[in-house]
């Protein structure tokens, strides 16, 4: 593996009741991020090819954490998103080069399909920095009750040295969506926009 | 219909030079619109909450403009956008859903017609929290120098029945774009995708 990973954590949230309403079955989210060493820290590289293929890694590997996390089969996820962490000895496009142009491959594989792009957020930031990953529905961009996003953070990443790497996957989109649009049912999931 | 009740008002503009690298001959910038209103449904589980999409849409807009006011006032300038919003904690993140159709149509109105989806993020959380608001180019969601965020938040807002809403307009690619992929300059501009 070309990835250095010092750590990797797993989020899975699951709601019950929102506003003391009963969320039934409960909404589940789950992210998994790795805490990986940033080869062009420190230096201009102009050249960022090594951190694509770090990024082709993790897309399958924390994939499958949060899949495994939620306990369902790959195919059953209904939204995703994916976002990069920079410690303050890195530039932003190298969560770019880690994020854009190879991990989504195997995230979709993984996942059977996701004709949707995969929303995405990128920052610099310091050791327990917040991460908000942007989830829309992996088949179709303009499914409304799946608008949503999870914040993760990890209290000592990343590094001056290190890049967060976070991948989220759900099972559901929000609690008690009621504010219209395209459901799921409707998914043509042709475009991947509807 | 609930009125809209505005506490405070913020526009941020960052201008970015350089990374490490090369300096950029135009600098990028990246320009926030926060508003922080009441929250109409704090405080209990209401149902029918959607009819307050339309009332949002002049706030909206209105934001919309300030910003690109503070942008330079050319809706040309505008290559990239984003929204989100932070929900105060006695409210649901289904509020924050509300700002979907009427932050998305503030901006597309401006801009003449922008095609992608405006991409999004959303969350519940106390004062001073913060929140990365996914950003991608207005016409092709899959032009990869333009995939950007943007950190925003205020110290004192929201409010536990508070509702903080965030628009997000960029003038350009991350300062040092080199990751590949489509290009703006290679955008067929039909389906606000490529």
């Amino acid at each position: 593996m070309k990835a250095k990973i010092r750590k990797i954590a797993v989020f899975l949230e699951e709601t019950r009741t929102e506003m003391g309403r009963a969320v039934d079955p409960p909404t589940r989210r789950a992210a998994a991020a790795a805490v990986i060493e940033n080869p062009c820290a420190g230096k201009y590289v102009e050249d960022l090819s090594e951190l694509m293929d770090i990024g082709e890694e993790l897309g399958e590997l924390l994939t499958q954490k949060a899949v495994a996390a939620l306990g369902i089969p790959g195919n059953v996820a209904e939204s995703y998103g994916k976002a990069a962490a920079v410690g303050e000895n890195g530039e932003l496009e190298h969560a770019a080069a880690v994020l854009h142009p190879k991990l989504g491959t195997p995230v979709r594989r993984v996942l059977g399909k996701g004709a949707a792009l995969i929303p995405s957020s990128k920052k610099r930031g310091a050791c327990g920095v917040s991460l908000d990953i942007p989830l829309g529905h992996k088949d179709a961009a303009f499914v409304r009750s799946h608008f949503d996003g999870m914040e993760v953070r990890i209290n000592d990443a990343p590094r001056a040295n290190e890049i967060l790497v976070a991948i989220a996957v759900t099972d559901s989109g929000r609690p008690l969506p009621r504010v219209g649009g395209l459901s799921k049912s409707q998914i043509k999931g042709e475009d991947g926009l509807r | 219909m609930p009125e809209i009740r505005i506490r405070k008002k913020l526009i941020l503009i960052e201008e970015i030079f350089h990374e490490g690298g090369p300096s950029a001959a135009t600098p990028q910038r990246r320009g926030a619109a926060l508003v922080v209103i009441h929250n109409p449904y704090a405080g209990s589980y209401v149902e029918n909450i959607a009819e307050f999409m339309e009332d949002l849409k002049p706030l909206g807009l209105s934001m919309a403009q300030s910003l690109l006011a503070a942008l330079g006032g050319s809706a040309s300038i505008v290559e990239g956008y984003g929204k989100g919003a932070i929900v105060g904690t006695a409210g649901e993140i289904e509020h924050g859903a509300l700002w979907h159709v009427p932050g998305g149509y503030a901006m597309r109105e401006l801009l003449g017609g922008a095609k992608a989806i405006v991409p999004s993020t959303k969350k519940v959380g106390a004062p001073g929290t913060r929140l990365d608001v996914p950003v991608t180019h207005i016409n092709a969601s899959y032009v990869r120098s333009h995939f950007d965020a943007m950190e925003v938040g205020i110290n004192d807002a929201p409010r536990a029945d508070e509702i903080l809403l965030a628009l997000v307009m960029t003038t350009g690619p991350r300062v040092h774009a080199r990751v590949g992929g489509l290009k703006a300059s290679e955008i067929k501009g039909e389906d606000g995708l490529r």
